[in-house]
């Protein structure tokens, strides 16, 4: 509907909407995250969920301790081989829709630690990951930030069954769990979800 | 609670106290070149537990709180930069070492430092445990065996404690060879460059930076 009409119409008193719209509206301002910190970014994460920036204004108030009951994993943390398999493990339990918010350079791509032989190079290489927040560890506004910015983008979900989706749902759900070999884990990507460009130097 | 505050002398009387009190204990001094100045006693494997035990519980010190100990991979490369080119061959052998940082609660003396060695760097990599007598040694050893290898005998529960246990290999040994996984470095820098090399595109004349 026309945004003109719609803040007409509100300013007469009628409040008109889609289905989508109130049903995302519904989604994004009650997202509950998975209890889930790794490292010094949990911290960072504990410290936005307190009074000075609370995060229980957007409706992320209780921490599930259950991925069961949560819909959206903060990954905040260093994420070591050892831990990759049990991160995958909890988010194939969460039930979908869900997202993850990769906190802090290390869930993005390893950060301060990427040459360790423990150190998985970023969580995107085994879930897929809908916000990155660059930050050692990033501040509690920036988190915030991205909560915002992730509601922005489940205001743009669309309810309507979509073939293409359905698809990327059918693989997300297929998400190998990596066995921890002797070397190294196994498989060490999941490269149906993890295709960083080639780089190529000049 | 009586505060004996008597200082530990200088490593060589204590060196010779314990010689006195063990017989044939064997204990040396290390010193320490660095800016540390850190010098430290060497246990024979032998006498190691009967040296540890008399510094617990004998000596005027009563060294009764182990608060570091960790590995040290010696190669051969490393010995003959520390001792030269003109050591012997049998004292650049390469070997294994673990040092534990003593300190005393009961007369505030310390810290003491003391060090064992392996016989090399393969299959003699059996060393006697300290947590029997310390025991805040449990964990630490743990994290010795698991990431350089040696084999603490009389530890109450020796296993991996950071890699998993299914894990083969020793992390922190000079020769190990951590997995490649660098297909995707943006910005790569000294020892990542080279790491990356072999992922990088090397179509372009004058390739990598």
């Amino acid at each position: 509907m026309d945004e003109g009409l719609k803040s007409e119409l509100q300013k007469a008193g009628i409040f008109t909407t889609t289905l989508s719209d109130l049903y995302n509206w519904g989604r994004r301002n009650s997202l509950w995250p998975l209890q889930f910190g790794l490292a010094c970014c949990a911290i960072e994460m504990i410290a936005t969920s307190m009074s000075r920036y609370d995060l229980a204004r957007f409706g992320a108030e209780v921490f599930r301790p259950s991925p069961r009951q949560a819909d959206l994993m903060i990954v905040s943390g260093t994420v070591t081989k050892k831990m990759a398999p049990q991160v995958v493990r909890l988010y194939k339990q969460m039930p979908s829709p869900k997202y993850v918010i990769a906190m802090g350079a290390c869930a993005i791509s390893g950060g301060p630690f990427k040459q360790g032989y423990n150190v998985l190079k970023g969580i995107d290489r085994f879930i897929p990951v809908d916000i990155h927040i660059p930050g050692c560890p990033p501040r509690p506004e920036a988190l915030l930030h991205a909560i915002m910015t992730l509601q922005r983008k489940i205001a743009g979900d669309s309810l309507h069954w979509d073939r293409r989706k359905a698809e990327e749902e059918q693989l997300m759900a297929e998400l190998p769990i990596p066995e921890c070999g002797t070397h190294d884990l196994l498989p060490a990507k999941n490269a149906k979800i993890w295709n960083p460009e080639p780089v190529i130097r000049s | 609670m009586e505060n004996t505050s008597a200082a530990i002398p200088d490593l060589q009387s204590v060196a010779d106290t314990i010689n006195g009190a063990i017989p044939g204990a064997g204990v040396t001094v290390v010193s320490n070149e660095g800016p540390s100045g850190q010098d430290s006693l060497l246990f024979q494997n032998k006498y190691a537990e009967a040296c540890a035990r008399w510094l617990k519980q004998d000596s005027p010190w009563k060294m009764d709180y182990l608060s570091n100990a960790t590995g040290i991979d010696w190669t051969e490369e490393a010995l003959k930069k520390k001792l030269g080119k003109d050591a012997e061959p049998e004292a650049t052998a390469g070997f294994l070492e673990t040092v534990y940082h003593l300190y005393s609660m009961q007369t505030s003396a310390g810290p003491l430092v003391f060090r064992i060695r392996t016989g090399n760097r393969s299959d003699d990599v059996a060393l006697p445990s300290m947590t029997p007598i310390w025991r805040s040694a449990e964990l630490q050893e743990r994290e010795i065996f698991d990431l350089y290898g040696i084999h603490f005998e009389g530890h109450p529960d020796l296993r991996r404690i950071m890699m998993w246990d299914s894990f083969e290999g020793h992390p922190m040994r000079k020769d190990y060879v951590e997995p490649d996984d660098y297909e995707y470095e943006p910005t790569p820098h000294a020892d990542v460059l080279k790491k990356s090399a072999t992922h990088q595109n090397p179509s372009k004349k004058g390739g990598n930076q």
